[in-house]
């Protein structure tokens, strides 16, 4: 599993990738920005709200460097940036990864624990047939 | 890869933990609760318990001391606020080192159904600060072992 890179992420910048991700909104529009660039206009449609709302969202998102927004002056589409958002999944991954192999320990001994049980049922000399 | 595991942040300073286990509720309640238990699977590869104490009852304190494979020891302390078997639990995690600093609330949900439990985590820290501080804490400790050993554990199974 590769390691580097955690330690060049920035606090900062996690931080606000993170709260960027905490609101439906903001998620569903990237989203929407996986399957290709999108105007403002074209984000709002599937939401009811307003394209100044929308605006809002997208400004959050492109603070956390999530998005990017084309120059032109009229469209200005919006774009995912994917960088950001790797960082924080490949965050959350590690310590997914430090816990699912404590959790594999404990899956062994509740087997193991459940399997002396079943023997001890069923030792010779007990009530059963 | 074991998908049995959601890690998720439901709030800004909040870590949400999810996973199935193929026992009922009091065996994996007892398995969070019972030192001899807890001393068999708490920690990741090359990381034992080593000190493990538990009071458990309301107002009761635990400790645990994590030795890792370099010899470094790791303690952490808290105190029981609810103590519901085997349904719920809830206590306050406080580590010595301070590299979490300051102290997180732990609330364990210990849902059965059809003889399996589901067991839901949230870990409440002081900050968001903080709660980024863990995620990437458990990654360095993990740092000493590879990640790559975790393959075989998934073979062994």
């Amino acid at each position: 599993m590769k390691l580097t890179g955690y330690e060049l992420a920035d606090p900062h910048q996690l931080d606000a990738t993170f709260a960027a991700l905490a609101d439906p909104t903001r998620r569903a529009i990237l989203t929407r920005l996986a399957a290709g660039e999108a105007t403002v206009r074209e984000l709002a449609a599937p939401f009811s709200m307003s394209q100044p709302a929308i605006s809002k969202h997208l400004k959050v998102l492109e603070r956390a460097g999530l998005i990017s927004r084309g120059r032109q002056a009229q469209r200005r589409p919006c774009r995912l940036r994917a960088e950001p958002l790797r960082v924080a999944t490949d965050w959350l991954a590690n310590y997914r990864d430090f816990w699912e192999e404590s959790y594999q320990r404990l899956d062994q001994l509740l087997g193991e624990v459940q399997r002396q049980q079943a023997a001890e049922i069923e030792r010779p000399g007990g009530n059963h047939e | 890869m074991n998908d049995r595991l959601q890690v998720t942040t439901p709030a800004d300073d909040e870590i949400m933990l999810t996973r199935a286990f193929d026992a009922p509720a009091t065996l994996v309640f007892d398995a969070w609760t019972k030192p001899e238990l807890l001393k068999c699977w708490h920690g990741a590869r090359g990381w034992n318990l080593v000190v493990c104490e538990v009071d458990l009852r309301v107002g009761g304190a635990w400790r645990f001391v994590s030795r890792g494979p370099d010899g470094t020891e790791m303690g952490i302390r808290g105190v029981y606020r609810e103590v519901d078997a085997p349904r719920r639990l809830v206590h306050t995690e406080y580590y010595d080192e301070q590299w979490v600093a300051g102290e997180s609330v732990v609330t364990h949900e210990f849902v059965e159904r059809d003889g399996g439990t589901t067991l839901v985590s949230i870990v409440r820290y002081p900050s968001r600060e903080v709660r980024d501080l863990a995620l990437k804490s458990p990654m360095e400790r993990g740092l000493t072992e590879s990640f790559a050993r975790l393959d075989e554990v998934l073979a062994d199974r």
